[in-house]
């Protein structure tokens, strides 16, 4: 009795939890990839009729919109955020002095809501509120900033506010990367004479391949479910210009009663978000293998 | 001691007129929960205790509604309905054709609903023929609200064409006012934008575009002139209104920073509450054109099982439309009643004026749903009507190309 214990006790423990992911994950995929098959309006239905759903979604301006805007987000968050991270992270990297204090003063966007970041950017974007209107009380009378309240630039809002949230976190993950390179290759190079922006592209970027790896996931990930940011910062306008996949979801499941579109749209995000992470698990698992 | 008389005595007959021998229960949901709104349901639950009933209340705030529909739908999935729910126009037919909806036209036809209600508003409350629903007042849709002295001190009257909206407008751009204080989220371009459809197309025209969604009507010519004015509107706005909420817009016209809004009756208790006076302070019309757009409230009245239960909702029913808590609750609230045997003596100028709009044009025909508040099309349809309406007026978008897209947008929201 004890040795078979032993032996699968490790099964026994997780057996809960993997039954539950069984259900609540993969059993939920499926039940969405079957409904979106469906007619399905205010109440599920499950009798199946094709790919009706998915050619209404791309037929859908609306649709097109928030899937360009995804990209647009994505892209511009993930560079800028990894950017901007790393170059935090390397000048903190110079042993300054107050090291941990200014660390601390990038790092605290990240210990705010999404909720609190968009209102706080909703008004110092603002045009009558926020920077246009106090440059303008400098005296600059044909300053203009309206991005916020114009569609064509509406996005780019979304991407600065959600740059400040991420980019002291991904400074925090190169920091610990940084430090995590072998001091005694560096003091080499230095004895070497090599110049220390040689040092950076040449020997500890490299080196942090994973960090890079690990931190565009995580970006990723919050690019592709970002909801929140965008009901505060702009509410998906002006009109329905800053739309994401998310909130297009969220429109049709609960005020439209369509919910055979929402379902067809969460298997679109969830194929994107498939296109990002098959290829890592992918890597991930081959690198064990060999 | 009077109150408490009252009460045996009312619940007695309620007692001896049903019959029904169980203890009267009711599961109310609904998202009436800001001050006004909820005093008004607070008013609906007094009554029901003095009848002997038992309220079960289930408020369920946030989202417009969306929220109290999420938790409805998962209610109704578990078997387990409430007795009463807030919904209205299409809405209800839908959830009737899932099947949950309960028969209340014993109550409908013992008091005598059918002729106390104007005949379109009866339409929305019954499902293939029987009652299903029980309506609580009528918000009017299309109201122009102005600032009296924005537009004493720049010579303007309230217009009656939208050609004269326009030249108002132009004049007061010129002066120095907002001409149209105006929220850019997209409910609020729809509402501007069925006014602007009834005032240019006229009651037949918003009927066959937007509550038949006859493809021809929707690209017609006359609908191309919609979204041209709507442009202009977009001219008449200040630079700062995306994502403006309402009752902000409201403000502005009341502090003669703007000197229109084009927004229903709710936007009259924002007047009322800030101490201003209609006739007076600000000035309630029509928005130019004919007709009268209306956005019903009402509770329908879901499939329950026990007698009690079902006690409950008949007289629950029986209540809604009873013109006592008619009157009051619409005080509250800023609405008229749904009935047309209300007394309006205690109701304001702009009500009074709602009040016989609605009786002449439900005699002409031209008593009309609001398709923007949910009362005309199914969500689906109403929402594809939305998207492009809101992306052309915050776009550079033509009006041939919002038209074009109107009706691929509606042919694709099937």
């Amino acid at each position: 009795m004890s040795e078979w214990l032993e032996n699968h006790l490790p099964k026994v423990v997780l057996a809960p939890s993997f039954i539950a992911v069984l259900i609540f994950v993969y059993g939920f995929i499926g039940w969405t990839a079957w409904v979106s098959l469906t007619r399905s309006k205010l109440l599920p239905k499950y009798e199946i009729k094709g790919f009706v759903q998915y050619e209404r979604l791309f037929d859908s301006p609306r649709w097109d919109t928030a899937i360009n805007n995804l990209y647009i987000f994505g892209a511009l968050f993930i560079v800028i955020a990894m950017v901007l991270g790393l170059a935090l992270a390397i000048l903190l990297d110079q042993k300054i002095r107050v090291e941990g204090f200014i660390r601390t003063i990038y790092l605290y966007p990240m210990a705010l809501s999404m909720i609190v970041t968009g209102t706080a950017w909703k008004w110092i974007l603002n045009p009558g509120l926020g920077i246009e209107s106090t440059v303008r009380g400098w005296g600059f009378e044909n300053f203009t900033f309206d991005w916020l309240v114009n569609p064509d630039f509406a996005i780019y809002t979304i991407v600065m506010a959600a740059v400040w949230q991420s980019s002291g976190f991904v400074m925090a993950l190169f920091l610990a990367g940084l430090r995590s390179v072998d001091g005694e290759i560096i003091k080499a190079a230095q004895v070497d004479g090599i110049p220390t922006w040689r040092i950076y592209t040449a020997i500890i970027i490299p080196s942090m391949a994973p960090i890079f790896l690990s931190a565009f996931i995580v970006l990723a990930h919050l690019a592709i479910k970002s909801f929140d940011l965008v009901i505060a910062l702009t509410g998906g306008g002006p009109g329905y210009a800053t739309d994401l996949p998310a909130t297009y979801m969220y429109a049709m499941a609960f005020s439209r009663g369509d919910i055979g579109q929402a379902a067809a749209s969460a298997m679109i995000m969830m194929l994107v978000v498939f296109a990002i992470v098959v290829p890592y698990l992918y890597s991930e698992l081959r690198a064990k293998n060999d | 001691m009077k109150r408490f008389a009252l009460a045996t005595a009312s619940s007695l007959a309620v007692l001896a007129s049903t019959s029904v021998m169980a203890e009267p229960q009711a599961e109310v949901l609904h998202w009436w929960t800001s001050g006004g709104e909820a005093k008004s349901v607070a008013v609906l639950q007094e009554e029901f205790a003095a009848n002997g009933g038992t309220w079960t209340d289930m408020p369920v705030a946030g989202g417009g509604g969306d929220a109290a529909m999420t938790a409805l739908r998962a209610r109704v999935l578990s078997g387990n309905a409430p007795t009463a729910v807030q919904l209205k126009g299409p809405a209800i037919q839908e959830w009737y054709e899932e099947g949950v909806l309960a028969d209340i036209s014993n109550v409908a036809e013992a008091e005598g609903w059918d002729k106390v209600l104007p005949a379109s508003i009866a339409a929305h409350m019954k499902c293939e023929g029987t009652w299903c629903a029980a309506p609580v007042n009528v918000h009017r849709v299309d109201w122009i609200w102005a600032n009296a002295d924005v537009l004493a001190a720049n010579g303007i009257e309230m217009p009656t064409t939208w050609d004269e909206f326009n030249a108002a407008a132009e004049k007061l751009q010129a002066a120095g006012v907002i001409p149209l204080a105006h929220g850019g989220q997209a409910w609020q371009d729809a509402t501007v934008f069925e006014t602007v459809v009834l005032g240019l197309g006229g009651p037949e025209f918003y009927k066959k575009a937007l509550v038949e969604l006859d493809p021809e009507a929707l690209t017609s010519d006359t609908m191309v002139k919609v979204f041209d004015q709507m442009r202009t509107l977009r001219g008449f706005v200040d630079e700062n209104f995306s994502g403006r909420d309402w009752n902000l817009a409201t403000a502005m016209v009341m502090n003669g920073e703007a000197a229109f809004q084009i927004m229903g009756d709710w936007a009259k208790g924002e007047f009322l509450a800030a101490g201003k006076e209609p006739g007076k302070d600000f000035l309630c019309a029509s928005t130019p054109g004919d007709g009268y757009l209306y956005n019903v409230d009402s509770f329908a009245m879901f499939d329950v099982e026990g007698d009690d239960k079902r006690a409950g909702q008949e007289l629950l029913a029986k209540l809604i439309v009873a013109p006592k808590f008619q009157e009051v609750f619409n005080l509250n609230k800023g609405s008229i009643p749904a009935r047309t045997d209300v007394a309006l003596d205690k109701f304001d100028m702009c009500a009074k004026i709602s009040a016989e709009d609605m009786a002449t044009s439900s005699e002409n025909g031209s008593l009309l749903p609001s398709y923007a508040h949910g009362m005309a099309l199914r969500g689906a349809q109403a929402g594809a009507i939305t998207d492009v309406v809101t992306a052309h007026f915050n776009s550079d978008m033509s009006s041939q190309e919002a038209v074009q897209q109107l009706a691929d947008a509606v042919a694709n929201s099937y």
